[in-house]
């Protein structure tokens, strides 16, 4: 199939950067959509150009590196990281426009590469269970009732890609902070920290630049790992908990 | 938000309940408005007094509502990354996966219902701004106001406006007090719950103007 | 029949036996206590005085920088991805070991290290193994108590399985995404000390060279990849934690930026890399579907369970596997290995695949494939039963190649997944250069020639919680050593060699891109360093590398500048690496004229094709000294005191 790409070049982060068209002749329908890239980046490379810089590495959705917006939907028509979209998704003669994750939170280093460093700081504000190695008890001697282990395992999928943030209208990043806190929070072990935990990762996710949610759960439709929505209404029952504690 | 969201929207429903005693004829309407409501909570409240807190509380929460979003609105501007007055400069998807028409327009649907509230109450302060005539009788006054054609017409922009506000509005309130459990936007049952309150409300409150203007209720 | 000759002294030469002068010696189970007794310990107050280098975030280098920084040393912890959550460890999916004895099976600390020991084809320390056997069951407390959310039964407790081929359910597991569960325990844990100061987190920075002063490994030069900043960062002890080396094959199950370079530059400054030509081939994964593969996906070798492999019996028989009639398959498996059938090892199975394709007998695109066929599965359990077990993976094979292996035969081909090969290390995973660590992947220690299912996961996490945590502690203990400067000569000759490799690659702007050399010497490693190895194929293979890298070094293309993020500068500066590792796995795999583990030598069979060892001749560890064109070979002699060397046999 032929194709024609229209693709965000910013040479890096003080560059306005634009768009720019490229056409790519025989292009397999078995091509995953970053292979498709490798082989616009050879051409480029051959002829002088420079590559098309985009963030990947496992290649098999599970790492979270990867993730561009194409044709307005954050990872693309499928719901799945951009590794794992192939371009048998594409009719021959598609013009696919691929931009980088919109935010501010995730300003963009290079063409389709962005800084989600907000998110390790996010983590730092309290995205974890304090537990210093040597210190842990016999591992069965806490019992968690399957049905929250499950649950908990659901949240705990997040991959951090971003795309809930790049899909949010509102540049939100409430999503990847709330299915935190549903991981931890239906946990036994994560109950001590459970307040101070909502009100850092909350304060950091404000302070970072992310937008407020307005519950649209556009970040939902656009998760490649489906976390689930009421993860937000979780967060958000924990917060009001933790608020009226005087916690803050 | 969620909160000054939640007391208008109760608001609504009591002069919801209100508005439809119209049906009841001009004494049953005139008596509620001129009688029953200045006295409630009579004696415990002075004549009156319950209506000035309403106002006050109604007052507040519009204002705190507008506050929350003017500062959400720059706050998300900021947030969502424009590059040269757009977010993603494709033209495919504007509207992103899922996204539904209410949700889209949320600020937009308040901004129309602010100027209409406006409107409104100018309408139905007592013989100011009273289109069609002036009564003593506010019954009176709604049946002059709504046999002209245009002021029902901008009742109905103001009240689908509500309708469309409400029916995501509703859902977020209760998602931002944490009361959902639904793992998608679309799967929730309050999102079933939201639209049947909002197509209340806004079939409702037109149901009068409707009356007036196509049936003749009232002259 | 092992040859007489040693056709590999044309390539290297040999230098004096070395021996691991940390392990204590008494019984097997008192060994690791005794070491850390004896241990000298670091002061608390002290601790914030001394610095530690941890290079790569993975399960290792992220649970080490968390341990040691929770400790109060000075951390500082380094990744070239955007973020040490994304290390690769986070794609392993199927569990982690742990002798825990919770099914009441009989499982023991001395169970999992035999086993351990004997999959490991008797190539591994006894010593080393038994310890990674006694601190597994820490790990999993350890992992329970951060929150990760293992599967659980009914009561609440946790729940196991039995995992590549072992008699007894020791394998702990989160669906199939245990590894991604386990670092992002491990990332949390670094967070939290990053946000307490303690660790300082390099994201996007690589490691291009090691600084060694005056015999101690004191610090790295690293290349900020947004800038292009070559910075220095000195410390009193450096750890790698770097992974594997899969991607000399250019195609393998490892993630796309996975690379040799820190360890390389480390084995160029002295270091001895150990058993290079020990790499696990993986039978259950993904066939390449064109030319522009970048990648192989595994699949769960559970699939083996139900699936039956086989192959048409007619070579180059391009039907439709739907119109091959029965009796015209041929479940090769099942004929040659009627007792285990399809759920031979993986090295046997990945090779009888090999056969069938080298016969011209394989299916799909270019005939690198073989049928992994569910029909009977689904005949005899019904299609909801299949679909509960493996739907998750059939799911993913349908989405990869448009299949729908409910209604055909999935295709697999074998693919590179591990190496247990790295540098090598005694007993206190210290490298023979003092001050340098080595964890995890990176080092060659524990699964001797083959590793077992779930084991990857454990030794990651063992090093990296619990081992060096301990170890370091002695070496640091004679610390703080003298600051070095920025001037310090050996500072400026690293720094001066990493600018010289930039602008070398930059300069020579040629005509063929990074990745054309590097798909080709991907071919040249799998074809002839690959399932099966054969002195003729591997000389040749060292002569046409030899060449290949050459010509990189004349004509390879790389565009932009230093200065910005250059994914193309990145990448041949790994590839550069790759070269030199790939020959010196091709000169170990020429010395070892014997089939062991995942390296099977033609010239090493019994009289029906199967795996030969030789433990009188090659019961040793190759710890390979940098010579240049001829590396010197040191061997460190094993010895077997309680696991009996036996030969493996499935027929």
């Amino acid at each position: 199939m032929n194709i024609t790409l229209r693709v965000w070049r910013q040479k890096n982060a003080d560059d306005k950067g634009k768009m720019v068209t490229y056409g790519l002749e025989d292009v397999s329908t078995d091509m995953s959509f970053l292979e498709m890239l490798d082989v616009l980046n050879e051409q480029l490379t051959l002829s002088g150009d420079e590559p098309i810089a985009f963030d990947h590495d496992c290649r098999e959705g599970i790492c979270g590196s990867c993730g561009v917006v194409i044709n307005g939907l954050a990872h693309g028509p499928q719901v799945s990281t951009t590794c794992q979209l192939h371009m048998r998704s594409f009719e021959d003669g598609a013009v696919i426009d691929v931009e980088p994750w919109r935010a501010g939170a995730f300003p963009v280093v290079k063409d389709l590469v962005v800084d989600r460093g907000s998110f390790d700081r996010i983590i730092q504000a309290g995205g974890f269970i304090s537990a210093p190695t040597g210190s842990a008890p016999e591992a069965n001697n806490l019992p968690v009732p399957k049905k929250d282990a499950d649950h908990a395992f659901e949240s705990a999928a997040c991959i951090g890609c971003g795309a809930c943030v790049a899909a949010c209208p509102n540049g939100s990043g409430m999503l990847f902070t709330a299915a935190k806190i549903t991981h931890l929070g239906l946990l036994p072990q994560g109950q001590p920290e459970r307040d101070s935990r909502v009100i850092g990762m909350v304060e950091q996710h404000d302070h970072e630049g992310f937008g407020g949610c307005t519950n649209i759960g556009e970040c939902t439709a656009a998760c490649p790992k489906g976390i689930p929505l009421d993860t937000i209404s979780r967060l958000n029952r924990d917060l009001l908990g933790a608020l009226a504690k005087g916690k803050a | 938000m969620a909160v000054s969201g939640l007391i208008m929207l109760g608001y609504l429903l009591v002069h919801m309940y209100g508005n439809l005693k119209f049906f009841q004829g001009r004494e049953k309407f005139d008596g509620y408005l001129h009688e029953t409501l200045p006295h409630m909570f009579y004696p415990y409240l002075p004549e009156g007094g319950a209506l000035w807190i309403i106002r006050v509380l109604l007052i507040l929460a519009l204002v705190v509502h507008a506050y929350a979003a003017s500062t959400l609105w720059r706050r998300n501007k900021a947030a969502a990354g424009y590059v040269g007055g757009k977010r993603y400069h494709t033209t495919q998807h504007k509207t992103g996966n899922q996204r539904s028409y209410s949700s889209f327009k949320m600020l937009w649907g308040g901004v129309i219902l602010f100027l209409f509230i406006i409107g409104h109450v100018a309408q139905m302060m007592p013989n100011w701004l009273s289109p069609g005539g002036a009564s003593d009788s506010k019954y009176d006054r709604v049946v002059n106001g709504f046999e002209l054609w245009w002021v029902v017409l901008l009742y109905t922009i103001g009240l689908v406006a509500v309708g469309f506000h409400l029916a995501h509005g509703f859902w977020s309130a209760l998602t931002t007090l944490g009361q959902n459990r639904s793992s998608t936007r679309r799967g929730s049952r309050w999102t079933l719950i939201s639209i049947a309150l909002a197509t209340l409300i806004t079939v409702g409150f037109i149901s009068v103007p409707f009356a007036v203007l196509f049936f003749g209720a009232g002259s | 029949m092992s040859t007489t000759t040693n056709a590999s002294e044309q390539f290297h030469s040999v230098g004096v036996d070395i021996a691991d002068a940390k392990a204590p010696k008494g019984p097997i189970e008192q060994r690791w206590d005794s070491r850390k007794f004896n241990a000298k310990l670091v002061n608390p107050a002290n601790r914030r005085k001394l610095s530690v280098i941890i290079v790569g975030t993975g399960l290792a280098g992220a649970s080490a920088a968390a341990t040691l920084g929770e400790a109060g040393y000075h951390v500082k912890s380094f990744c070239y991805q955007d973020s040490p959550r994304r290390a690769h460890s986070i794609a392993a999916q199927g569990g982690i070991n742990a002798a825990k004895n919770y099914r009441n099976d009989g499982d023991s600390v001395y169970r999992l290290f035999y086993d351990t020991v004997k999959g490991g084809d008797f190539r591994a320390r006894e010593s080393n193994v038994y310890r990674l056997a006694q601190v597994s069951v820490n790990i999993i407390d350890q992992c329970v108590a951060q929150g990760v959310p293992f599967a659980r039964e009914y009561g609440g407790l946790l729940d196991n399985r039995s995992f590549g081929g072992v008699q007894v359910s020791r394998t702990f597991y989160a669906r199939g995404q245990t590894g991604q569960q386990l670092l992002i325990g491990a990332y949390q844990a670094l967070e939290r000390q990053i946000g307490a100061g303690t660790v300082e987190m390099n994201t996007r920075h690589e490691m291009l060279e090691l600084i060694m002063v005056d015999d101690r490994a004191r610090g790295i030069i690293v290349r900020d990849m947004v800038t292009g900043e070559i910075e220095t960062h000195t410390a009193d002890a450096v750890v790698l934690a770097t992974g594997g080396y899969g991607n000399v094959f250019f195609l393998s199950t490892n993630a796309m930026g996975s690379n040799i370079t820190a360890p390389w530059r480390a084995h160029r400054k002295g270091a001895y890399f150990a058993n290079p030509c020990y790499t696990q081939i993986h039978p259950t994964c993904i066939p390449v579907s064109g030319d522009y593969q970048s990648k192989l996906t595994l699949m769960s070798e559970s699939l083996r369970n139900d699936g039956r492999i086989w192959v048409p019996k007619v070579a180059g028989d391009d039907r439709l596997p739907s119109d091959i009639p029965e009796d015209e398959r041929d479940y090769y498996l099942e004929r040659i290995y009627p007792s285990f059938g399809n759920l031979v090892p993986r090295d046997i199975a990945s090779r009888a695949a090999k056969y069938q394709c080298d016969a011209g007998k394989g299916v799909g695109p270019g005939g690198l494939g073989v049928y992994l066929d569910f029909a009977e599965a689904i005949e005899r359990l019904g299609r909801p039963a299949v679909e509960a077990k493996y739907g998750n993976l059939f799911d993913m094979y349908a989405q990869i190649t448009g299949e729908n292996p409910y209604e055909q035969p999935m295709r697999i081909y074998p693919a590179v997944h591990y190496t247990m090969g790295g540098l090598w290390v005694d007993y206190d995973l210290q490298s023979n250069l003092t001050g340098l660590f080595v964890a995890g992947e990176a080092n060659f220690s524990e699964h001797g020639a083959n590793r077992l299912g779930a084991s990857a996961l454990m030794q990651g996490l063992a090093d990296g919680y619990f081992v060096l945590p301990n170890t370091i502690a002695d070496y640091l203990a004679s610390g703080p050593y003298e600051k070095i400067a920025d001037d310090h000569p050996a500072v400026l000759e690293a720094r001066a060699a990493v600018e010289e490799r930039v602008h070398k690659l930059l300069s020579i702007n040629g005509t063929r891109t990074v990745d054309s050399f590097h798909k080709e010497l991907g071919q040249i490693m799998w074809e002839y360093c690959g399932m099966e190895r054969s002195e003729e194929g591997l000389i040749k293979a060292i002569g046409m590398i030899r060449e290949l890298k050459a010509e990189f070094w004349s004509n390879v293309k790389v565009t932009g500048v230093n200065e910005e993020l250059n994914q193309t500068l990145e990448r041949a500066n790994r590839v550069g690496d790759f070269f030199e590792l790939g020959e010196l796995m091709c000169i170990d795999a020429l010395n070892r004229r014997e089939s062991c583990g995942g390296h099977f030598r033609a010239e090493s069979q019994t009289e029906d094709g199967e795996a030969l060892r030789h433990d009188d001749e090659f019961a040793y560890v190759s710890a390979w000294e940098f010579g240049g064109d001829t590396p010197v070979l040191h061997k460190e002699p094993l010895e077997y005191e309680y696991v009996e060397m036996k030969a493996r046999s499935y027929k």
